[in-house]
C-alpha cells in the first residue's frame, strides 16, 4: 500500500510540474466550453434539463479524449526514456506501479473533469436543474473516465513510444464505442452483446439524465479491472522477453 | 554471493549469451570487458533481475532470480546505461524517491542523503531539477540513486559512457571508493577502466567468457605479450631468422613488400624492441621503424575484436601463439588461476551479426595503431 502512494505521489507531482498535464487539462477545458456554448445552449430557446444532457453527454467524449491523450504519460514514457529500469530493479510489484500511476492519472483527470463544473452552474443563471442531475452525470463521468484511463494504462504497457500508445488507447476506445453502431446493424441476440461494449453511446446515457443504474457502473469498474491486470501481466512478461 | 549456472539467453532466435558459468564473491570488484554486442548488458540485466535466463540458474545469496527476484532486489542498486532518472525531479527529490522505493524509513533517508550526495559530489545541485543537469551530473545522480540504500550489490552498466576526461577520473575515484562497501559489477569496452577499478576481469565474446581472472594472472599467463610492428630494409640478409633468433619472440607475421622495405610483426613475450633493434642491425639489415602496437591485455582484447572466429577460446589461442610458446618455450605460467572456456562445437558458436570482426588484416595495422606506443630513440 506504501508502495501504491509512493508512485501515486510521484506522478501526481509530475503532473502538476510538467507542461504536458497543462497542455491537456486546457484542451478539455476549451472544448467544454465550446460545446457548451454552441451545441448545448445554442440559438433557440431549451428545457434547462435538456441543456444539461446534451452538455454532459459532450463533455463524457471530451472526457474519454483527454484521458486516451492521458496514456502517454503512464508507462510507455518512462519506457522509451528508461526511468523504468529504476522501478523494475526496485522491490515494488507491477501490480502496484500499475495501481499507483493509474490513481494519480484518476485524480489529476477528475481535478480537469470537475473544472468544467461553473458551465452547468450557469445554467442556473436562466433557468433550473436539480443538483442531483448534475453529480450524478459528472459521477458518471469520473467513472468513465476512470475506465477510459484503465484502457489507456494497457495500451501504454504494450507501446513502446508515447506517441504509439496514444494511438493504440485510440484505437481500443474507438472500437469500443463503434460497437454501438456495429450492433444496429447486427442481429439478436448478439446485437445487445455487442452494444453492451460502448462505454458513452450504452453506458452513459442513463448518467447523462441523471440517473445511475448498477449495470453502467458494473461495466465501468470491470473494464478498469480487467484493463489494469492485463496492464500488470504485460510488464510481468517484460522479463521474459 | 552470485552463483550463474550453464545461463544462456536467446533474443528470439539470437544468442545473447550462452552458457555462462561463473561464481562471483561477495566484496568482490568484477569488470565484465567485451565490445559492443558481447552480451554485457545482458549479463547485467540477468543479474539485476530485469530479465530471465532462456534457459540455467542464476542465484544471488541463496536466493532464485526466477523465483525470488522481489528479494533480490532488495539487495541491489542498479545504473542501467542511460541514468533513469525524472528529469523534472530536484536531485534531493529524486533520491529521497529511490530510498523510499527501497524501503527506506524517512529517518532512514534524512540520514543517508547527505553522505550519498558528498559521495557523488552532488552538493552544488541538490536543488536542481535533473532537466538541468548535464551529463556528467546525470551519470552521478544514476550512481547516487544506485548506492543510496546501501546495496549488497552494485551493479554497473558502462559508468563512463560518455564522460569527458575529467568526469571520466572523478567516476573512476567514486567507483574506487565504493569498493569495499558493495559488492560491484561493472561492464565497459574502455580496457584502461577495468584495469584500475576491478579485481577480476570477465571477458566477453560474442557471448561466452573468452578468459577471465585477476589483472596479474592475466597478465602473467599471456598478457606479457607485446605485438610490435617493424619497417626493414632486409637488403639480401634473412630478417626472418635474425628475429627469431630472439628468444622472447614467439611469431612473426610476415607484411607487405614495398620498394624493398618489408612491414613485418612480431609478437614477443614482454616488451623486446632493443633486443629486436639490435638483432636487425647486427644481422646488417637497415631498420627504418619499430612501434610497439599494444600490450598486455590490449593485444588480446584487440585482437579479439578482429577475430574471424566466432569460438573465444580459439581466439585467444590465436592471439597468444601459445602453439609456439607451449611447444618451445614453456608456456603460460603455471598454477595461474586463468581459465579459459572450453572450446565449443562450432555450430553452436555461430557467427552473430553485432559481433562481426571489424576488417581485414589490412586495416589491423591503421586501427591498433591508435593504441600504439611510440619506440623513443
Amino acid at each position: 500500500m506504501s508502495n501504491i502512494l509512493l508512485i501515486m505521489g510521484r506522478e501526481l507531482g509530475a503532473y502538476m510540474r510538467t507542461p504536458s498535464g497543462y497542455l491537456i487539462a486546457a484542451f478539455a477545458l476549451l472544448l467544454n466550453a465550446l460545446q457548451f456554448n454552441s451545441v448545448a445552449v445554442g440559438d433557440s430557446p431549451q428545457y434547462s434539463a435538456i441543456v444539461l444532457e446534451t452538455f454532459l453527454f459532450n463533455a463524457a467524449f471530451i472526457t474519454e479524449a483527454t484521458a486516451v491523450l492521458f496514456s502517454m504519460r503512464m508507462l510507455a514514457e518512462e519506457r522509451s526514456n528508461g526511468v523504468q529500469t529504476l522501478l523494475f530493479t526496485s522491490p515494488i510489484r507491477e501490480g502496484e506501479i500499475v495501481i499507483g500511476k493509474f490513481l494519480s492519472s484518476l485524480v489529476f483527470l477528475s481535478i480537469v473533469v470537475l473544472l468544467s463544473l461553473y458551465l452547468p452552474a450557469l445554467i442556473f443563471v436562466n433557468g433550473k436543474v436539480s443538483i442531483g442531475h448534475i453529480a450524478g452525470g459528472y459521477g458518471g463521468m469520473i467513472l468513465l473516465g476512470a475506465a477510459i484511463l484503465a484502457v489507456g494504462m494497457l495500451a501504454s504497457a504494450l507501446s513502446p513510444h508515447p506517441f504509439v500508445s496514444v494511438l493504440v488507447a485510440a484505437f481500443f476506445v474507438g472500437i469500443l464505442e463503434l460497437s454501438w453502431f456495429i450492433a444496429r446493424i447486427s442481429d439478436p441476440p448478439l446485437q445487445d452483446v455487442i452494444a453492451h461494449l460502448a462505454p458513452v453511446w450504452k453506458h452513459y446515457t442513463s448518467f447523462r439524465q441523471g440517473l445511475i443504474q448498477l449495470s453502467d457502473i458494473v461495466f465501468y469498474l470491470s473494464m478498469i479491472y480487467i484493463s489494469l491486470l492485463a496492464a500488470t501481466r504485460v510488464l510481468q512478461s517484460q522479463r521474459w522477453r | 554471493m552470485i552463483v550463474v549456472d550453464q545461463v544462456t539467453k536467446y533474443y528470439g532466435s539470437h544468442p545473447a549469451v550462452q552458457d555462462l558459468d561463473f561464481r562471483i564473491e561477495e566484496g568482490e570488484c568484477v569488470g565484465f570487458l567485451g565490445l559492443n554486442g558481447a552480451g554485457k548488458t545482458t549479463i547485467l540485466r540477468l543479474l539485476s533481475c530485469l530479465l530471465l535466463p532462456t534457459s540455467g540458474r542464476v542465484t544471488i545469496r541463496g536466493l532464485d532470480a526466477e523465483e525470488q527476484p522481489h528479494e533480490i532486489r532488495k539487495l541491489i542498486g542498479f545504473l542501467p546505461d542511460t541514468p533513469p532518472v525524472y528529469t523534472e525531479m530536484t536531485v534531493a527529490s529524486y533520491l529521497r524517491f529511490a530510498g523510499k522505493l527501497r524501503g527506506m524509513s524517512g529517518a532512514e533517508i534524512k540520514k543517508r542523503l547527505p553522505r550519498v550526495i558528498d559521495t557523488c559530489a552532488l552538493r552544488d545541485v541538490a536543488d536542481q531539477s535533473i532537466g538541468t543537469l548535464s551529463h556528467g551530473y546525470r551519470q552521478r545522480v544514476g550512481i547516487a540513486q544506485a548506492i543510496v540504500h546501501r546495496p549488497a550489490l552494485l551493479i554497473l552498466d558502462e559508468p563512463i559512457q560518455g564522460l569527458d576526461p575529467v568526469q571520466i577520473v572523478e567516476m573512476r575515484e567514486m567507483i574506487k571508493s565504493l569498493r569495499g562497501q558493495h559488492t560491484i559489477l561493472l561492464s565497459t569496452h574502455i580496457l584502461s577502466e577495468i584495469e584500475q577499478t576491478c579485481d577480476r576481469i570477465l571477458m566477453l565474446h560474442r557471448g561466452r567468457i573468452a578468459a577471465q581472472g585477476s589483472e596479474e594472472d592475466l597478465v602473467s599467463s599471456h598478457g606479457d605479450r607485446s605485438l610490435i610492428a617493424l619497417e626493414v630494409r632486409p637488403g639480401d640478409v634473412d630478417v626472418h631468422r635474425a628475429l627469431n633468433a630472439v628468444d622472447e619472440v614467439t611469431d612473426i607475421e610476415p607484411g607487405d613488400q614495398d620498394n624493398g622495405i618489408v612491414n613485418l610483426r612480431v609478437r614477443a613475450r614482454g616488451d623486446v624492441r632493443e633486443a629486436l633493434a639490435r638483432a636487425v642491425v647486427e644481422s646488417g639489415a637497415g631498420l627504418l621503424r619499430m612501434e610497439r602496437l599494444s600490450t598486455g591485455l590490449e593485444a588480446i582484447f584487440v585482437q579479439l575484436s578482429k577475430s574471424e572466429t566466432s569460438d573465444a577460446s580459439a581466439a585467444v589461442d590465436a592471439i597468444l601463439g601459445s602453439k609456439k610458446s607451449a611447444s618451445s618455450k614453456g608456456g603460460p605460467a603455471k598454477g595461474s588461476k586463468v581459465a579459459t572456456e572450453p572450446a565449443k562445437s562450432a555450430e553452436a558458436a555461430k557467427p552473430s551479426e553485432e559481433a562481426k570482426p571489424s576488417g581485414s588484416s589490412s586495416d589491423e595495422s591503421s586501427s591498433s595503431s591508435e593504441t600504439s606506443e611510440k619506440v623513443e630513440s
